[in-house]
């Protein structure tokens, strides 16, 4: 067993037992604590397929932004002691029932099926590469959704802005 | 590729995140939790996106990009969600999904 | 040559004065708008008379008169040969409209300056009156069929909106309503005689079309249907758009309840311009009817004939005196379609179109004249019935003055107009059919009783006690009523025959001195009855129509035409076929389309539940669809 296999099984281990805690804990900041823990093991794993550009990206955008902006909300609008109830019975049943037989069908289609892997050589991906495909207009490409990203992120800094604004104080409850 | 692990491993692996957020969403009684099921999900699907690349095409980058722009999303939708939900705490005081339904019908 | 391309103007600018009143006319002063439209038409009452000068006496000074095209435009070309032009057509006959048309407008507006004083809607009344012109000019000058037909509708129209004119007495919109349903139903009748007509000839041109040797009949002429070519067809259903707005029998109905307009209206449109252009259809396409389809000329002849005896025993019982004059219109009108129907082509021969034409002209004068003088008394009397009238000679002397001479006018006593216009359409039946001759000649006796009827119950019969003393009109009513008695008495001494025949050609009419004689002498002897029942109040009237009985009151009841057409609209086309098409709409088409609604509704209502509002139900509905979805698939493409 090679130690890439190791820090593999390590990392799936880990991806698959918070990600479990983390739609089961019954407290919200843990529950957010523990899909930063997996973010951060599915970064490991990109490091693994050696993708560095993606990871770092992962390891930034992710778990640096995204996670402390959960944290941030999850401070506003809850205590941190504070524990959820049992879901109702029914949710249990559903959510239970599509995860078993979801994924039962998925691997159970991925399993039967042989991929055969590429043997083609690697490509070189560093940051030059990838910054020229952002924006090159040849084939391979990525120039427009590139621009429809960033048209995207700014029109949702944006909305964010207004939707989250406080409104007039006469009308407006405080929190 | 790497040596020694099959490309199907990886793919279980995310197979299984990616239902585990289907069924938080589904079960979690608080919208901050719904919104860390949706990034399991996502999450899952990058990475399904990098394997498939890594193994299968290792010599284009589609799927890397893919991936790149579905962080760009996902960031964007976590904002937008964060946004809202702070708004529907401050009208109702609360953030459990079963209590929001005045859109009903 | 002289360039008639001005003549254009006599066109534009009624339609001009129309949309300036109509627009702006609420905004000003009334008495802006009326004068608007006085001098508007006082413009273009001086141009018509130039070009009659121009066109008579300069251009075809002796005669022949060859049409003029004045102006020509294209202005649907709808296929190679087809094509249709809007455009100004000079020829005896519109030349002779144009200006019989521009004097009775002109006296219309003039009279309703005072008429009309402090009516609510002024300028409304004046632009439509101004809408009336141009669209009568423009039927009168066109130079095809379908621009006739547009005028036609638009002299339609704007008749509607002048007999309406009071819109808030129902009586008043149910005649607008009646008037346009009956004549649009008559017009339908057109146009189908025109489509068949230019599915044969592929022409609509005028010129083309009354060339008397023209081939392009021949294909209609070959085609028959029912035993009568199509050609035939055409020219019938032609009259039938014709005897529509002309009001012969059986489309008489509308005209008596037209009488609802303002009397100056009721002058202008409904006795000396707008009716007679049933008439003037029939000599625009005189040659066409003369020379291919004979029969259908003689049914016109006999259509007009029946008309003028049954409209004027009506009169003869009616105490509106609008009506009486209404229902003497229809008579005449029967006159000039018995003219045409009698006449041959050509010279002595054609003897009838030239008479038809020129108790158009006459009649025009003295029954606006007529009317007007009607009008008068009504605004001095403030009512239309004859009973509550009496002795008015003593008040309104010049009313009283000029409706004497124009009812002597429509009478035939010589010299007044009528006489010289009636006399010669007696010639004509006399020479080429005995049996309207009959018709007519009595016909002309009775007209001479009820307009003296009417004359003597009015001015004369008893003094009666009027609460407001009537007083003589104002200067703007009694001077056209001045003007149009004077051409009464004096137009029957323009030598016609010498402008307007059936071939272009002047001629000299023979005069048939024993027929003169005849036709004054019943003239005289319906004047003499009149004053020998009406001059003095007496119950002779009354006992001769207790004689009478049943006939009488027929007679006052209209023969009941009106309650026929009900009967067979309401009971027949309302209750059979509107009923059961209603029914059908009710219950098949509506419950059907009901039906949908229904079911989607119940539907809705029992499947809103789904629409829960829970978030995590939707996603859970939605994952297991898709898993769902995704066995099928691989079960049946087996993987």
């Amino acid at each position: 067993m090679s130690l890439s296999e190791i820090m593999f099984y390590i990392l799936a281990a880990v991806i698959i037992v918070f990600s479990i805690l983390t739609v089961t804990s019954r407290r919200v900041l843990r529950a957010a604590v523990y899909l930063l823990f997996v973010l951060v093991a599915t970064a490991g794993m990109y490091f693994l397929l050696n993708y560095q550009f993606m990871a770092a990206v992962q390891l930034t955008l992710y778990a640096g932004g995204i996670v402390v902006l959960i944290i941030f909300s999850i401070l506003l609008t809850s205590h941190i002691s504070h524990r959820f109830e049992k879901p109702p019975l029914w949710k249990i049943l559903a959510g239970g029932s599509t995860f078993v037989f979801g994924t039962g069908l998925t691997l159970w289609v991925l399993l039967s099926h042989v991929f055969t892997p590429s043997s083609q050589k690697a490509m070189e991906v560093n940051m030059t590469e990838i910054g020229n495909h952002l924006l090159s207009l040849n084939k391979e490409g990525f120039v427009l959704p590139f621009e429809v990203i960033s048209i995207l992120l700014l029109a949702t800094m944006v909305a964010a802005i207004i939707i989250a604004k406080k409104e007039d104080n006469t009308k407006s409850d405080e929190i | 590729m790497i040596q020694g692990i099959p490309i199907t491993h990886f793919l279980v692996v995310s197979v299984i995140m990616f239902f585990v957020g289907i069924m938080g969403f589904i079960i979690r009684q608080n919208l901050i939790t719904i919104l860390l099921s949706v990034e399991l999900i996502l999450n899952a699907v990058v990475l399904n996106f990098l394997v498939f690349n890594r193994y299968l095409f290792p010599h284009h980058l589609q799927g890397q990009f893919f991936g790149l722009f579905i962080i760009g999303v996902a960031a964007a939708e976590a904002s937008m969600a964060i946004a809202l939900i702070i708004n529907i705490y401050r009208r109702m005081r609360h953030i459990d999904p079963d209590k929001i339904r005045e859109m009903k019908y | 040559m002289v360039d008639f391309s001005y003549t254009v103007f006599i066109l534009l600018i009624p339609l001009v004065v129309f949309a300036i009143t109509g627009i702006w006319g609420g905004r000003w002063k009334p008495i802006i708008s009326g004068l608007l439209g006085t001098f508007g038409i006082a413009t273009i009452f001086v141009m018509s008379l130039y070009t009659a000068y121009q066109y008579f006496f300069v251009v075809h000074h002796g005669g022949p008169y060859k049409p003029i095209v004045a102006m020509n435009f294209l202005w649907l070309p709808l296929t190679e040969h087809l094509h249709i032009h809007m455009g100004i057509m000079l020829d005896p006959i519109s030349v002779m409209m144009l200006v019989v048309v521009t004097t009775i407008s002109l006296m219309s507006h003039w009279y309703s300056l005072g008429y009309m004083k402090g009516e609510r809607g002024f300028a409304r009344y004046y632009a439509f009156l101004s809408l009336f012109t141009f669209s009568m000019l423009g039927l009168v000058v066109a130079t095809d069929l379908l621009q006739m037909f547009i005028f036609y509708e638009l002299v339609g129209v704007s008749s509607f909106l002048l007999i309406g004119f009071y819109y808030q007495k129902p009586s008043a919109v149910a005649a607008a309503k009646k008037a346009f349903i009956v004549t649009r139903f008559a017009d339908f009748g057109f146009l189908i005689g025109i489509f068949i007509l230019i599915y044969y000839t592929h022409s609509f041109d005028f010129l083309q079309i009354t060339d008397p040797n023209t081939p392009i009949f021949e294909t209609a002429l070959g085609k028959t249907f029912l035993g009568y070519s199509a050609l035939s067809w055409a020219t019938a259903l032609i009259f039938m758009g014709a005897a529509g707005k002309s009001a012969m029998f059986p489309f008489h109905i509308w005209l008596p309840d037209a009488m609802e307009g303002p009397t100056p209206v009721s002058a202008l449109i409904h006795a000396a311009t707008m009716v007679v252009a049933g008439v003037f259809t029939i000599a625009r396409l005189f040659p066409v009817y003369y020379f291919f389809t004979p029969k259908v000329l003689l049914m016109v002849g006999y259509v007009g004939g029946f008309t003028s005896l049954f409209a004027a025993l009506i009169a003869m019982t009616q105490f509106d005196i609008k009506r009486v004059l209404a229902y003497s219109t229809l008579s005449q009108i029967g006159y000039m379609m018995v003219g045409l129907g009698v006449s041959h082509y050509g010279g002595e021969e054609g003897l009838g179109y030239m008479a038809a034409m020129f108790h158009l002209f006459t009649h025009a004068m003295f029954k606006a004249l007529l009317f007007l003088g009607a009008g008068s008394i009504i605004h001095a009397v403030h009512s239309n019935l004859m009973q509550k009238m009496g002795g008015l000679r003593k008040y309104m002397p010049i009313t009283h003055i000029t409706f004497l001479i124009a009812a002597l006018a429509i009478s035939g006593i010589p010299p007044f107009a009528g006489f010289f216009s009636k006399d010669e359409i007696l010639a004509a039946a006399f020479l080429h059919n005995r049996l309207l001759f009959w018709v007519e000649y009595i016909t002309a006796g009775i007209t001479a009783f009820y307009i003296f009827r009417l004359y003597f119950k009015v001015f004369w019969w008893k003094d009666t006690q009027y609460e407001h003393t009537p007083h003589e009109s104002p200067w703007t009513m009694t001077v056209p009523l001045i003007i149009l008695a004077t051409l009464s008495a004096t137009v029957g001494f323009v030598p016609f025959s010498k402008f307007v025949s059936s071939d272009l050609m002047p001629f000299e009419p023979e005069t048939h001195w024993n027929l003169v004689i005849a036709s004054v002498s019943i003239g005289l002897l319906g004047l003499a009855l009149a004053w020998l029942l009406y001059r003095k109040e007496n119950d002779l009237p009354d006992r001769i129509a207790k004689a009478l009985g049943k006939l009488y009151k027929w007679t006052y009841d209209k023969f009941y035409i009106d309650e026929i057409y009900l009967f067979i609209t309401k009971k027949i086309m309302f209750n059979i076929i509107a009923k059961s098409v209603a029914w059908f709409d009710r219950h098949i088409v509506d419950g059907f389309m009901e039906g949908v609604a229904v079911v989607t509704e119940k539907t809705s209502e029992k499947i809103k539940g789904f629409q829960s509002g829970h978030l995590q139900q939707y996603a859970f509905v939605f994952i297991a669809s898709v898993i769902i979805i995704a066995l099928t698939v691989l079960y049946f493409i087996g993987a």
